[in-house]
């Protein structure tokens, strides 16, 4: 399969990438750019682990062909920068491995901004698709209603 | 106590907030290769030819390895060939590994690799498996290499039998008045660690094999790829960064082996192998499953006086950790009853399964769902609550295990009050059984659970402590941070015992098992209890340097200094002292002379007087303290199409000591999660051909946001005496009870009583429509 040379716009930066037609974004931001934040947990859209934000919503970097994001702007956990949706997932104890946690970080940053005054069953349409096998939900629900509360 | 149970923010938190934590998958070089594993399609067949010709001719391809004999592996059995070469035991098991330039290139070639097959019977469960007519999955099981204490069955399906014989039968029988008798099942299922596995290897020109892999047991790996194939323990290098979640998953060795045969195949070169998930799930070890028969019997007061336990572990098709699991499985056969007399017999089966990992807890929620279904069963025949009758048999200090332990005020929780807390916190008395309308009604479940850890005798952990010019602590331990914050906890012990600040101690968190002590493995909920003791060894060699150096220059008797707040200095004059900084890279005299160096503390530690089992009676000590737990879980069931939420959940465990709040917390909600998925939905869907039909997150799936229950978690302290700060382990035990406690709660609901996992709501109506 042929390579091609394409601009993304990445956490504010325009970056050149090659890629061949069939490189999801995950595949791109992580193995061309080096921003493994975003993480493989199923390639199938499955559990979330790889979500980063694409202008401004939350998508499945595993489910977007790299070709697709061009002209888009995409941001992933390397560009939050001391965010209180990071902070609240801090003090709430929200991770343990850590390896679900750029992926719902990317995505309450987005609920947060698209759903300022998000009620219950918003929240869970929206972190419902991502997996964390550590916690039990709790600690992720309290830090993500914490920043909701304290706008 | 200051810096003790205070819920101290972990030491890689900003890390983990931000991307910038590294998981082994992270780590990426140019020069790389990359690993394809080819996987069977079957569960039992033989392999009659591997055609890779038109794989080798595919661009990147570097090497394939397959239909090669490489030696057995194994942990008590060596019994499993890294690459299948006769013939396939399960699907998913490996059968080639291509190497190529990069990962698409390995695919698209792992994608031409034709194998011919010829389907063999399929042992679909170890029920079937202990049948005499039984398909065998390994012929040549007499040959084998095994450890001293494995029992396999040449001829038989038994990879070992774990014999527990303790008091006497007939009277036991004949002080009953009442028994019941109950068979439970369930097949394998998953761990699901967010991060698949992953293992890099390289071999460099003098020889030294460089791992990088994503591990609960670095040292393990280190000491069996050179135990399987003759290398040079001290030329493996085994490196663990941050893993992403393990559950007991990656305790076991297996890519490792297939990254280091890969690197070997292209001259060493870096080779990386990243499971899929399918392949995660299929290939890489996974959670065992069951088949038990249990027999109580009991007085009129419901004092059980006597149990016959047969254990049937799917050890699927290799046995590896499966014998220990089985063992673990028979020293707390009962759970967390006192039965004097008991006869179990537990057997580690071959089916042709995929072969188990130890998961979260470690035999102990398997067999609790067996035995809390069957105190139930117990309770509604003698009209008993179900709660008072474990009150009534709850083990404690001057009762013995089944392997003949005699319990003490230190080895053992209190269960008795562990569910007095339990009935406050589910509100028990308000009844069990609530109806909402003529369709929903509300019940609560109950259980209880116990469990050691039966690791190996002689398991080691060690500690070093390094001082930096400023006065602060480097803490290095082999503990893997594989999510629990055992690391965070450790620099809370330490800045307890040194009265310092906590944010002082850097803590080390990657492993390299050429500069780090060895922790034997990050499992059995053991981090803190064996490198805590090592650490406040460490601790005392390093209190004890800094007051010989402290005395010379104070020209004081050791014996008269005190440490805290990061200085040494004069018990009764604390203003007549050093800093660390001024002595903890030796001491320089005004004119330029010096004395010490840079101080440098070690501890280590070693289980004491842990046993062997008695082949015949069990009898031994397997383990060193028993936690034990109470759990209730509340239910809204739907009596019209059997479905069900999941209310509330409770967990009272006894921690000892809380070392850290938020994070005992945060494993004890976690662990709960786990176990009421692994009660009410998961599991592996085999077909005939021993196929997994199931094995993608889609069709596998975990609990998700917002269908986990409400938690209600409290602790009770009973300390071990022997742990540091009294902590006992808790990393496993809010898993436990829960498939007891929601089968119990789902059998009141539905009026039927339920035997199988999952807990799905088409087990509870085929389970009715059976019995009507």
């Amino acid at each position: 399969m042929k390579s091609q040379i394409i601009e993304l716009y990445v956490n504010g930066d325009l970056r050149t990438v090659t890629v061949r037609s069939a490189d999801t974004l995950l595949y791109a931001i992580r193995g061309k750019l080096g921003l493994t934040g975003a993480k493989p947990g199923c390639l199938n859209g499955d559990c979330g682990a790889c979500t980063v934000n694409v202008d401004d919503w939350p998508m499945k970097s595993c489910l977007m062909l790299a070709v697709e994001a061009i002209g888009k702007n995409i941001t992933t956990i390397e560009g939050l920068k001391k965010t209180p949706i990071q902070q609240a997932f801090v003090d709430n104890f929200a991770f343990q491995c850590g390896y679900c946690t750029p992926g719902f970080i990317m995505n309450c940053h987005s609920l947060i901004h698209q759903h300022p005054d998000a009620d219950d069953k918003t929240i869970k349409e929206w972190l419902g698709s991502n997996i964390c096998r550590c916690t039990g939900y709790a600690e992720i629900e309290k830090a993500v209603k914490t920043v909701l509360e304290n706008q | 106590m200051d810096v003790i149970g205070r819920s101290i923010l972990r030491k890689e938190s900003q890390d983990k907030v931000t991307g910038r934590a590294r998981y082994t998958h992270d780590h990426h070089s140019n020069t790389m290769l990359s690993g394809k594993v080819v996987i069977s399609p079957y569960g039992h067949a033989k392999i009659v030819k591997i055609d890779t010709i038109e794989a080798r001719n595919m661009p990147g391809v570097k090497a394939i390895l397959a239909g090669e004999e490489f030696p057995l592996t194994g942990e008590d059995i060596r019994d499993r060939p890294p690459l299948a070469v006769d013939k396939v035991r399960y699907h998913g098991e490996a059968i080639a590994l291509v190497i190529a330039d990069t990962p698409g290139q390995a695919k698209k070639a792992a994608d031409r690799i034709k194998v011919q097959y010829e389907l063999l019977p399929v042992v679909h469960s170890p029920t079937q498996a202990f049948q005499k007519d039984a398909p065998m999955v390994h012929e040549r099981l007499g040959e084998y290499i095994k450890e001293k204490h494995t029992t396999p069955v040449p001829g038989t399906n038994i990879a070992t039998h774990i014999k527990i014989r303790k008091g006497n039968m007939e009277k036991g029988w004949t002080e009953s008045v009442t028994t019941v008798e109950a068979d439970f099942s369930f097949p394998p299922s998953d761990h699901v660690a967010m991060e698949t596995r992953c293992s890099i290897a390289e071999i460099l020109p003098d020889g030294t094999i460089k791992i990088m892999t994503s591990s609960q047991a670095p040292f393990m790996v280190k000491q069996l790829i050179a135990k399987y194939f003759n290398e040079d323990i001290g030329k493996i290098i085994v490196e663990t960064p941050f893993v992403g979640g393990a559950f007991g998953g990656k305790a076991s060795v297996q890519l490792e082996i297939l990254a280091y045969l890969g690197s070997k195949a292209v001259g060493g070169l870096p080779v990386k192998i990243l499971n899929s998930r399918e392949e995660d799930i299929l290939m890489s070890p996974c959670h065992i499953g069951l088949d038990a028969k249990i027999k109580f019997g009991a007085d009129h007061l419901g004092i059980i006086k006597v149990a016959e336990i047969r254990y049937l572990w799917d050890s699927g098709a290799y046995s590896d950790k499966a014998i220990d699991l089985t063992r673990a499985g028979a020293v707390d056969c009962t759970g967390p009853y006192n039965i004097e007399n008991l006869w179990c017999d537990s057997y580690c089966m071959y089916t042709n399964h995929p072969y188990p990992a130890p998961f979260r807890g470690f035999s102990h929620s398997e067999l609790s769902f067996a035995i809390e279904r069957t105190m139930d069963l117990l309770a509604q025949k003698l009209q008993i609550d179900p709660l008072e009758l474990r009150y009534r048999n709850a083990i404690m200090k001057g009762h013995t295990t089944p392997t003949r332990v005699l319990l003490n005020q230190s080895n053992v929780g209190d269960l008795q009050k562990c569910i007095v807390r339990l009935k406050e916190l589910i509100s028990w008395d308000e009844g069990q059984v609530k109806e909402m309308n003529n369709r929903l009604v509300r019940v609560k479940g109950i259980s209880c659970s116990w469990k050691t850890s039966t690791i190996d005798p002689n398991a080691p952990s060690g500690v070093i402590l390094t001082f930096n010019r400023d006065g602060s602590i480097n803490l290095m331990s082999g503990v893997i941070e594989i999510g629990t914050g055992t690391k965070t906890v450790l620099a809370q012990i330490l800045a307890e015992r040194l009265k310092m600040n906590v944010d002082n101690i850097h803590v080390k968190m990657e492993v390299d098992t050429q500069t780090t002590p060895e922790h034997w493995k990050t499992v059995a909920s053991r981090g803190i209890y064996m490198a805590g003791r090592a650490l406040l060894e460490a601790a005392e060699d390093v209190i004890n340097q800094l007051r010989e150096i402290a005395s010379i220059v104070l020209r004081a008797p050791k014996e008269d200094l005190e440490i805290a707040d990061s200085r040494v200095f004069l018990r009764d004059n604390p203003l007549m002292g050093l800093h660390f900084q001024d002595i903890c890279y030796g001491y320089q005299y005004p004119n330029g002379n010096s004395i010490g160096g840079q101080i440098i503390g070690t501890g280590n530690f070693i289980m004491r007087h842990l046993t062997h089992l008695d082949p015949e009676t069990g009898a031994g000590k397997p383990g060193p303290e028993w936690t034990v737990a109470a759990y209730g879980v509340e239910i809204e069931f739907d009596r019209r199409d059997f479905t069900y939420q999941l209310v509330k959940a409770a967990t009272v465990v006894d921690i000892g000591t809380v070392l850290n709040k938020k994070a005992a917390l945060g494993q004890v909600m976690g662990a709960m999660s786990m176990g009421l998925a692994f009660a009410g939905r998961e599991t592996f869907y085999f077909d005939q051909l021993g196929r997994v039909l199931n094995p993608q997150l889609r069709t596998y799936r975990p609990l998700h946001y917002g269908e986990n229950p409400e938690y209600l978690v409290d602790f009770v302290h009973t300390p071990d005496l022997e742990a540091p700060y009294g902590a006992r382990g808790v990393g496993e035990h809010g898993l436990l009870g829960m498939p007891g406690a929601l089968g119990n709660a789902l059998s009141v609901a539905a009026g039927v009583s339920l035997h199988h996992l999952p807990l799905i709501p088409e087990l509870i109506w085929k389970t009715k429509e059976a019995k009507s």
